[in-house]
This record gives C-alpha cells, structure tokens and sequence, in this order.
C-alpha cells in the first residue's frame, strides 16, 4: 500500500475514523504521518490535526484547473489550503467548493445546514431551503411517472423563485 | 474586574451543584463564529488581525453579562503566568496563549461566560456552567449569539450554516461538552469498552484539559465531532442521550465497589486521603490521582464532612500557576510540590 499524501512511499501509519457508522482509512508513510503530527504511539491526535491530509483524500490527483484556484478576497491558493487544512476567509468556501464539499461530507456526513440561522438570513434562507426540499421531492415524483403532482411543486417551485427574486 | 480578583474566587463551574454532580464537573458549549469576508485570524497579518479586533470589541464589551464588570484582556499585555492561570481555570484555549497576534478575551464576573477573539475563529464563545447542564448552556449561548449578531454580520451560507476557518466546525459551529468524573468504570476496568462505543457513536473523548491530555483523575471529556446537518438541540439531545447511559453505568459499577469490593475501595479512598492530608511535598499529577480517588470517596458516602466543592476547588488550585497566583510570585518546580501539599493540608482538614 502506497502512502495517500506522498503517493510514494509504502503506507506504514493506517488511521480509522468512525464518523456517523461510515469508516475513514487514511494510509500514511511514516515521514508524512510525522509531518502531519501523527507519529509517535500513544501520542494524542484529533480530526482537525489531520484534516490538511483530508483535504484531497478521495478524489484523484487534483486536476490543474483546481490548483490554480485563488480566493479573491484572502489570495488564499488552493496548495496553501492543502497544507494548512484552515481556511483563509469565509469567501474561500465559495472559492474552494469542489474540494470542500467531498470533505465536508466526509468529515460530518452531511453537506446541509440544519439549525440557527442569522436573524437576517431568515427569511432567505427559509426560501432557499423549501427549493432544495421541493427540488427534491420534484425528482420523486417525477421518477414515480406522478405528473400532476408535478406540475403542482413546479408551480410552487417557481412561485418562491420570485418571491426569492 | 482585574485578572487578580479572579484569584479569590470559585469559578461557578467547580462549586460542584447542578444536575448529577457527583458525576459530572460541568458542561460547556462553544460557538465559532466570524466576520463576513474579514480574514480569519490565523490567515491574517497583524494588522488585519486588529482590524477585526476593532470591529469586535465595542460589541463583545457592550454585551450584557460583560459591561458592568467584566474583564477585558488583550492577550498580548497579560503576563505569561495569568496566561497559564486562564487555561488552568478553562477561560481560555491553549492555542489562544501559544500562538503569537492581536489576540484578546472577554470574562464575566463569575465566569460563566467567556469570548476569546481572534482565536482560530474570529469569535469563539463559550458558557461553562456546573453539574450536567447542557440546555441552559445552550439557551445562554445562544441568547448571546442573538445579541452579537444584531451588530456584528456573520459569515453565514443556507447551504454550509455558519463558515469556521476550520471544516470540522462548520455548521452549527457548535462544540458540545461535558466533564464527567468515571473513576468506578475506571477501576472496575471497563472504561475502555465505554470509551470505544462512545467514539463509535460519533462523539469524541478527551483528559482534563482538553485536546492532547490524557485522561488524569479519572476525567473524561465528551463532546460531539459533528457540526453540520444537525440542528444544535438534536446534537446537544445526542450527547445527553449518550452521557445519561454512561452516568448509569459508572453507578453502577460504584455500587458494585460499595457492595462487593469493599475493602479495596477502602483502601484506596483513605491511603489516598490520608497521602493528601499529611504530604509536605506533593507533585501535581499525584494530586490528581489522590484527589480523584478522595472525591469518590465522598460521592458515595466514605468520607463526610468534606464538600464536593473544596475537592473541584483542588483539581484547579494546585495547578502551577494557580499556586503561583496563590503565593504572589514565581515558584519554581520544587517549590511548587512544597507549596501545593501545604494548601491541600490547609483545605482538607
């Protein structure tokens, strides 16, 4: 087995995370199972230390286009987001999105936001969730040949667009 | 209020009240915000660290539980002694004291509130309060966020929820935890199998003082991992579920100490009371260990006439800078041992 950071050398340092029943393996080598603070037996680590590791894990070698990412507003590149495994802005999450959604997904099993809301935000993003939900349940029916109930969320569906509008 | 009136005083979350006391310390909630487009600290230079800073002060210190008497710090002018005593007393992170920048924190008189700003976040806000308390931590929480983000705009997407410099707190932002004293489990050597379904369960374990200690004093730290696709109460209802399993379990492996095994309880409670009452050079892991063993002891009845309170007290007392604190100037390690055994004959009597 190959080390997943360096893609050279044998994988010597094998990780198991549980999150929500669904099992991550991480296979390192020892050199960059130390750079990443792994290291050491018995010595204490936790998911964020090796988050910079996770970054890329799961998705094949980063195509060139995804490198060349930079956050307008912190200049944050893709390759400093690898390293770090921190964000540089709240803008960088739009930046980053390809490589951030897998990872959030990976990290707590879930990619949508349930919970407190801005006071602001409400209203918008009560519209925003009822789309998702009716954007769903649109697929449902439509794969259930239902085509009435259909027609009726895509009247919904395009009466919030406005009201979002 | 000065970072020495804090010296005098009991931080509310050792008077060991609340709900199930005997077994939990206390409970925490954190919650990780930040400025819409306005670097994150650790991405910041110095500069655009006090930026943010200006922004947040007014606001943090204008906040109810703070304006009257609360402390206001930046990090950089606090020595490095009080620095440590804000981590002993659980006020501030490691990460907050170690890493260099326009850092500072917010305290309420009785320390139940606490705000580092330019931790890794822009805001981290935690509610520490005694005894298995999780909704009213919440409830304060999140009475305080209202009030924050009527001045302050925070970066906030429908989609991802609330956006952390760190992935795994985006979301709620939310960080749920819970101290709970297991020494039966411990003892009665199923501590591990406990700890193994509880990380299967999603939920993370930690020692005494946080990320990267270990379990001393029999004490266990329990928090979620999650952040994100679960509303706050769902998480904090999780964690409730879990700790209430695990607070039946360790009682009853303590009645089984009390029935079946008596003798070695015995022993081990009085040899270690015995130590503390009668030690003149004590190290600060020892005293853990002794003061864990003691406050079984009297959490089912061995030893009377000691509170729950003054033992809590101990666990933070006898920390290294607390004792310097104590004593009004730099101890060195021999001194320390000497000076931690006379305070804990002094408050056990």
């Amino acid at each position: 087995m190959i080390c997943q950071i360096c893609n050279k050398k044998p994988a010597s340092v094998h990780l198991t995370e549980i999150i929500n029943d669904q099992m991550t393996e991480l296979h390192l080598c020892e050199q960059c199972a130390k750079e990443k603070g792994i290291a050491g037996l018995g010595q204490p680590f936790g998911l964020q230390d090796l988050l910079a590791g996770l970054v890329d894990f799961g998705t094949p070698v980063p195509s060139g286009k995804k490198t060349a990412l930079q956050c307008p507003n912190c200049k944050m590149t893709y390759d400093d987001f690898r390293k770090i495994g921190r964000l540089g802005c709240s803008q960088c999450y739009e930046t980053f999105k390809e490589t951030l959604e897998p990872l959030l997904k990976k990290v707590h099993g879930a990619v949508q936001h349930i919970g407190k809301t801005p006071l602001r935000d409400e209203a918008e993003f009560k519209i925003k969730k009822e789309l998702q939900e009716l954007h769903l349940k649109l697929q449902k029916v439509i794969q259930a040949e239902s085509f009435e109930e259909a027609a009726i969320i895509r009247d919904k569906i395009k009466k919030l667009q406005q009201q979002g509008d | 209020m000065k970072i020495n009136d804090l010296v005098k005083q009991t931080s509310g979350w050792l008077k060991g009240v609340g709900p199930n006391s005997e077994i939990v310390f206390s409970s925490r909630v954190r919650l990780a915000r930040n400025l819409e487009k306005v670097l994150f600290s650790n991405w910041a230079d110095k500069e655009k660290q006090e930026e943010a800073l200006a922004i947040l002060e007014p606001t943090v210190n204008a906040l109810e539980q703070i304006k009257d008497n609360g402390l206001y710090l930046k990090m950089n002018d606090v020595l490095n002694v009080d620095k440590q005593f804000l981590v002993e007393r659980h006020l501030i992170s490691r990460e907050h004291i170690t890493k260099s920048g326009a850092k500072a924190v917010v305290i309420s008189a009785d320390e139940t509130l606490s705000i580092m700003l330019n931790e890794e976040d822009h805001l981290r806000i935690q509610i520490l309060l005694p005894g298995f308390a999780l909704d009213e931590c919440w409830n304060k929480i999140e009475q305080c966020d209202t009030a924050l983000e009527k001045k302050l705009s925070f970066a906030f997407s429908a989609k991802w929820g609330y956006l952390t410099a760190c992935p795994t707190n985006t979301g709620t932002g939310m960080r749920a935890s819970v101290m709970l004293h297991l020494p039966a489990l411990v003892m009665t050597k199923q501590i591990n199998r406990v700890i193994q379904a509880i990380v299967k369960l999603g939920l993370t374990v930690r020692g005494l003082f946080g990320e990267g200690t270990e379990a001393a004093g029999n004490i266990f730290q329990i928090s979620n991992q999650v952040s994100l696709g679960r509303s706050e109460e769902e998480i904090i209802d999780n964690i409730k579920r879990i700790i209430n399993q695990v607070i039946e379990y360790e009682q009853n492996a303590r009645q089984v100490l009390c029935t079946k095994n008596t003798s070695s309880l015995d022993d081990q409670v009085w040899r270690s009371y015995g130590i503390l009452k009668n030690a003149h050079i004590i190290s600060s892991s020892e005293t853990i260990e002794l003061l864990s063993n003691v406050r079984l002891g009297c959490d089912v009845g061995l030893i009377k006439g000691l509170t729950r309170e003054v033992i809590n007290e101990l666990f933070i007392l006898t920390q290294p800078a607390h004792l310097q604190k104590l004593e009004g100037k730099t101890l060195n390690a021999q001194q320390r041992d000497v000076k931690r055994a006379e305070l804990i004959r002094d408050k056990i009597k």
